[in-house]
C-alpha cells in the first residue's frame, strides 16, 4: 500500500481507480464522446473490467444519449452520488454526466468558470464509483476551464493519468489537435496515442470510399510528433445510428420513463447496447486500438 | 512551464442536500434546502454579462451559433460572409472570438496575416475589397500552442477585442461566437441531423430565449451524402429523431434549409478558398445560396 502524497477528498474517492484515461480533442464534433463510449464498451467486453465513464462536457453532454441513458436520474446516498449503470444489473459500466442533472433535455447550462470548477470537483469527489479498472473522462472541446480544473483536481493521482487525443483528418481539426498536444505537454499529461476519426466513408450502395473529411492527416501528425498512432476509424453509419438512437425512447417533457436510474433492459444481466455494438464494423477496428492502448497504460 | 493557475479556493462542498433543486432550475442556490450550503454562492452567480460592442456603424449584426462543435459553424460563417460580399456595394465583416480553436483564419486563407493597430484601434484583415475579418487567431502567439486560460482571462481578451476593433462602417457583421449579445439583429443556428447534435441546439435555443436573442432560423448541415461513384444519396448522420425539420417544428423556429455533405466543402475550408465560388454547380452551393437569400429576406423584413 502506498500512501498518497496529497490527501484530498478526490484522492480518497478515487483511491480504488486503477487507470484514469482522459479523452481530448481540440475541435468539437470530431467524435470524442463516440470514442469514449466505444472505449468503455470495448474495455467492458474484452477485459471483464469495471469501467466508469465521466462526462465533463458541461454545456453539451452527449454520453447519456450514446449509452441510451437519456432521462436517467442520479440518486443520492449516504456515501455520495450513485452513478447510472449502463449495463443494468451487471454494474460494470458506471456513468456520470451533467446531463443527468438537467431537468429537461433542452435546458441550457450557461456557467462561468467557478461554477464549472465546482461541478467538476463534485463529480470527482462525490460520485460513488467504487473500485474501477478504468475511469474514462470525456472532456469538452478545447483547452479551457474544464481541462485546467480537471488537471488541478487530479494532480494527486498523476501517476495513474493518461490521455488519448481524437482528431479528424482536416487541417482545421489537426491544428486544434496540435494545441491539445501542446496542452498535454504543458501539464505533463502522458499521451497514449492519437486516433483519426471520420477517416473516409464507405458508400452503402457501391462500396466506394469517399474521403469526406480527407484522410491520413492524423497518422502524419502522429509520425511528426512522435506519438503512437492508434488507428483510423472510418465513418460508420451503423455506429452513428446505434449511438444516436438508443432503446430508451425520446423523452417527452415531464414524463419519466426510467424508474430508479436503472435503464430499461428487459433481460437482466444482458447488455443489448454492447451486443449491438459488437455487430458494427467499428468494433473490430476499435478492439485492435484497445490492444495498443492497454500496454501503454501507466498501471497494468 | 506549467501555466495552470490556481483557481480562487472555494471551500470544499458538503454533499448536496437531497431536496436541493436541480442545478439548472431557477431556484438553484435559492431554495431553503440550499441555505447554508457552501456551494450556494456558485449557483446564484449571474450569467456572463453581455459585452458592449463598438459597433455603432454596423447596420446588421448576425450571430452564428451551434450547440455542438464540428457541425460547420465557422464554414457557414465564412460562406455567409462571402455571399454578402458578392454584392460589391456592401461592406461585410466576419468576427471570430474562439480562443481555443479559431478556424476562421484558415477558412478565409488568412493564416499568415497579422493585425495592425492604428490610433483608432485594431484594423481587421481584408480578404477582398469589401470583406474583412477579425479573429482572435491573429493575436495568438503561435498556432501550435494551446491557450490555457480560465474564464476571466478569456472574457478580458474578448471584451477588449470587441471594444478595440475598428470596424469602420459595415453593412453586415457575421459573428462566429456566442459572447457578443448586445445589439444583435438575430442568430442563425447550425446543426447536423443526429439527435446528439440536436440536443445541443435545443440548449442553444433555450439560451437565446433566456438572453433575448431573436432566432432567424435553423440550418441543417451534412444532411445526406452524394457518392461521387454511384451518385446515390445516403445518410451519414441519420436523422433518427426527425432531424432539424422536426426540431424546428417542435421549437417553433424556421428551418432555413438543409445542406448536403460535399467533401469539397471541407477541402475548400482547409485551403482557404470560397467553396461556392469554386464549385457553383454543387447541390450544396444551391442550398447555401437559398439559405442565405432567406436570411437576407428575414433581416430586411424587420
Amino acid at each position: 500500500m502506498t500512501i498518497p502524497i496529497f490527501d484530498s477528498p478526490i484522492a480518497r474517492r478515487l483511491k480504488d481507480v486503477k487507470n484514469i484515461v482522459i479523452v481530448l480533442a481540440g475541435k468539437g464534433g470530431v467524435g470524442k464522446s463516440s470514442v469514449s463510449t466505444q472505449l468503455a464498451l470495448t474495455l467492458h467486453n474484452t477485459q471483464n473490467a469495471r469501467v466508469g465513464i465521466l462526462d465533463i462536457d458541461l454545456t453539451g453532454p452527449s454520453i447519456p444519449r450514446m449509452l441510451g441513458l437519456d432521462g436517467s436520474e442520479v440518486h443520492q446516498s449516504a456515501e455520495g452520488w450513485v452513478p447510472v449503470y449502463a449495463d443494468g444489473t451487471e454494474r460494470r459500466l458506471a456513468c456520470m454526466s451533467v446531463g443527468f442533472l438537467l431537468k429537461r433535455r433542452g435546458d441550457s447550462v450557461v456557467w462561468r468558470g467557478p461554477k464549472k470548477n465546482a461541478m467538476i470537483r463534485q463529480f470527482l469527489s462525490d460520485v460513488r464509483w467504487g473500485a474501477l479498472d478504468y475511469l474514462i473522462i470525456d472532456t469538452p472541446p478545447g483547452t479551457s476551464d474544464e481541462h485546467l480544473s480537471l488537471m488541478e483536481h487530479l494532480a494527486p493521482l498523476h501517476s495513474r493519468l493518461s490521455s488519448i487525443i481524437v482528431t479528424t483528418p482536416q487541417a482545421v481539426a489537426l491544428a486544434d489537435a496540435m494545441k491539445c498536444l501542446s496542452f498535454t505537454r504543458n501539464v505533463n499529461l502522458p499521451v497514449i496515442g492519437l486516433i483519426e476519426n471520420m477517416s473516409g466513408y464507405v458508400c452503402p450502395c457501391c462500396g466506394e470510399i469517399s474521403n469526406v473529411f480527407s484522410t491520413g492527416g492524423g497518422e502524419a501528425m502522429a509520425m511528426r510528433e512522435n506519438l503512437r498512432f492508434l488507428g483510423a476509424l472510418p465513418v460508420d453509419t451503423e455506429l452513428v445510428t446505434l449511438l444516436d438512437n438508443e432503446e430508451t425512447p425520446a423523452m417527452d417533457e415531464g414524463q419519466s420513463v426510467v424508474p430508479d436510474g436503472v435503464p430499461p433492459s428487459p433481460e437482466t444481466g444482458q447488455f443489448p447496447l454492447l451486443n449491438r455494438y459488437k455487430q458494427t464494423p467499428s468494433f473490430t477496428l476499435f478492439q485492435a486500438m484497445v490492444e495498443k492502448v492497454l500496454p501503454a497504460l501507466p498501471v497494468s | 512551464m506549467i501555466e495552470v493557475q490556481h483557481a480562487p479556493s472555494i471551500p470544499n462542498p458538503p454533499s448536496i442536500p437531497s431536496n436541493a433543486p436541480s442545478i439548472a432550475h431557477e431556484l438553484a442556490g435559492k431554495s431553503d434546502a440550499c441555505s447554508g450550503c457552501a456551494n450556494q454562492e456558485i449557483w446564484t452567480g449571474s450569467c456572463a454579462p453581455p459585452h458592449s460592442l463598438r459597433m455603432n456603424d454596423i447596420k446588421r449584426k448576425i450571430l452564428v451559433l451551434s450547440g455542438k462543435g464540428g457541425v460547420g459553424k465557422s464554414t457557414f460563417t465564412a460562406q455567409l460572409g462571402w455571399a454578402f460580399a458578392a454584392d460589391e456595394h456592401k461592406q461585410t465583416g466576419i468576427m471570430d472570438v474562439d480562443i481555443c480553436g479559431p478556424s476562421i483564419p484558415t477558412i478565409l486563407g488568412l493564416t499568415r496575416e497579422e493585425i495592425h493597430s492604428s490610433a483608432s484601434g485594431w484594423s481587421p484583415v481584408y480578404v477582398q475589397d469589401n470583406l474583412c475579418a477579425m479573429s482572435v487567431g491573429f493575436m495568438l502567439p503561435s498556432s501550435h500552442d494551446a491557450i490555457m486560460w480560465r474564464g476571466p482571462k478569456k472574457n478580458g481578451l474578448i471584451a477588449q477585442f470587441l471594444k478595440d476593433v475598428d470596424w469602420g462602417s459595415l453593412d453586415y457583421l457575421v459573428i462566429d461566437t456566442p459572447q457578443a449579445q448586445s445589439g444583435i439583429d438575430g442568430a442563425v443556428l447550425i446543426t447536423t441531423p443526429q439527435e446528439v447534435a440536436l440536443q445541443d441546439v435545443r440548449r442553444e435555443i433555450d439560451f437565446c430565449r433566456k438572453v433575448g436573442i431573436r432566432i432567424i432560423g435553423l440550418v441543417e448541415n451534412m444532411a445526406g451524402f452524394v457518392c461521387p461513384g454511384c451518385k446515390n444519396t445516403s445518410q451519414i448522420f441519420k436523422p433518427s429523431t426527425g432531424g432539424a425539420k422536426r426540431l424546428a417544428e417542435e421549437m417553433n423556429i424556421e428551418l432555413l434549409g438543409s445542406v448536403p455533405l460535399d467533401p469539397r466543402i471541407g477541402k475548400s475550408a482547409d485551403y482557404g478558398v470560397s467553396f461556392m465560388d469554386e464549385y457553383p454547380d454543387s447541390p450544396a452551393t444551391t442550398a447555401y445560396l437559398d439559405i442565405i437569400d432567406r436570411i437576407s429576406a428575414i433581416l430586411d423584413q424587420k
